[in-house]
């Protein structure tokens, strides 16, 4: 019998999927489109967000959506109806999006014609903050009626994100909902990303975000 | 508890009859994680001219959801007829610690201190994370 050996590795786990990543990155930079990965629970508002920020910037930028609803065409019929390109990514059961997955719905797109396209993520908020998807932001969203404590409970995804939103603060009067606990909480775990408070159904807050979009957008369409 | 059984007639159940709700992309979740983590020892195996892989090291920070049993039974299921079959992983947990602004210390927090985190030394609650998101293969025992 052979003698023991160790073999350092000293890899980090899912590196393929990152190395695929960073191509899709480089790839997007070339066709200069900003790709930017939008994470929440289920029921946060990911599809009214979109639907908000089509409204806003659709006559300025050229959006496409990545949808990857677990097996339904639900949102993306939404997106599609208002008049953006949506591809969408039947996940089949899978709980996140991979980067070769990503691949593939670009396949279906016309880079070159296109100045943002957002994944709207599966609805979890385990799972996705793992696995890069070749975007060049993540966004981490959820909303009052969750509760403020969120991040305490998901603290990779809060801590891993370029930006967090919280939606339905139309709710706050309702709600036990402590926003500047929320806020310590967000801001401990990850001091670079800035919190935009918003609601998508009465609108408030909604220039933080759509601000934050448009400063990444300049920067990557020029 | 999770519903018992081999991990491949887990995935064939459809969603819909996944009683447990949400524990279906879990199991689909560690079985991608576990196949990476294979697909990278089985590499080092081949670049290294190794008969078996005994043990597996992983790094793991605590803020990772990630239990060891879990990732066992899949990497047995799927290290088969491999040279790695057989292989222990062993998890070494990171626990989070943060980073004090103020007087640069840093300082270990469990996972139910999360909230409010203030530096041990000086009061100070302009604290950042500095550990506990690792999810690293470090090295592994061969012969």
């Amino acid at each position: 019998m052979g003698k023991v050996r160790l073999i350092e590795i000293k890899e980090r786990i899912l590196a393929d999927n990152r190395k695929l990543a960073e191509q899709l990155r480089s790839r997007l930079a070339v066709s200069r489109t900003l790709l930017v990965n939008l994470m929440s629970s289920p029921g946060s508002g990911k599809t009214s967000l979109l639907l908000k920020t089509i409204e806003a910037l659709g006559g300025r930028y050229r959006i496409a959506v990545v949808e990857a609803d677990l097996d339904s065409t639900v949102d993306a019929d939404k997106i599609a109806a208002a008049g953006v390109p949506a591809v969408q990514l039947r996940t089949g059961g899978f709980c996140h999006v991979e980067a070769a997955m990503v691949e593939q719905a670009l396949e279906c797109l016309d880079l070159a014609e296109l100045d943002l396209i957002v994944i709207e993520n599966v609805g979890n908020l385990i799972c996705p903050a793992q696995s890069d998807t070749g975007a060049h932001a993540n966004v981490a969203m959820t909303s009052v009626p969750e509760g403020d404590d969120k991040p305490l409970k998901y603290p990779v995804i809060f801590s891993g994100c370029d930006l967090v939103v919280l939606n339905k603060i139309d709710y706050l009067s309702l709600e036990p909902f402590d926003v500047e606990a929320f806020a310590g909480r967000v801001k401990q775990l990850n001091p670079n990303a800035p919190l935009c408070r918003l609601s998508c159904r009465t609108q408030a807050g909604l220039s933080c975000w759509l601000e934050w979009l448009e400063a990444r957008l300049r920067a990557a369409v020029g | 508890m999770e519903p018992a059984g081999k991990p491949s007639e887990r995935i064939r159940g459809d969603s819909g009859g996944d009683s447990k709700g949400g524990s279906l992309e879990k199991i689909m979740h560690e079985l991608a994680v576990t196949q990476s983590i294979l697909d990278t020892v089985l590499d080092y195996a081949r670049e290294n001219d190794v008969e078996k892989v005994l043990r597996i090291r992983l790094s793991i920070g605590a803020l990772n959801d990630f239990k060891r049993e879990w990732i066992q039974r899949y990497f047995d299921y799927l290290s088969t007829e491999t040279p790695a079959q057989g292989a222990q992983i062993v998890v070494q947990r990171v626990e989070p610690a943060f980073h004090c602004s103020g007087c640069e210390h840093t300082f270990e927090v469990d996972l139910e201190g999360l909230d409010r985190v203030r530096c041990p030394l000086c009061g100070g609650e302009e604290v950042h994370l500095e550990r506990g998101q690792e999810f690293f293969i470090t090295d592994m025992e061969v012969i």
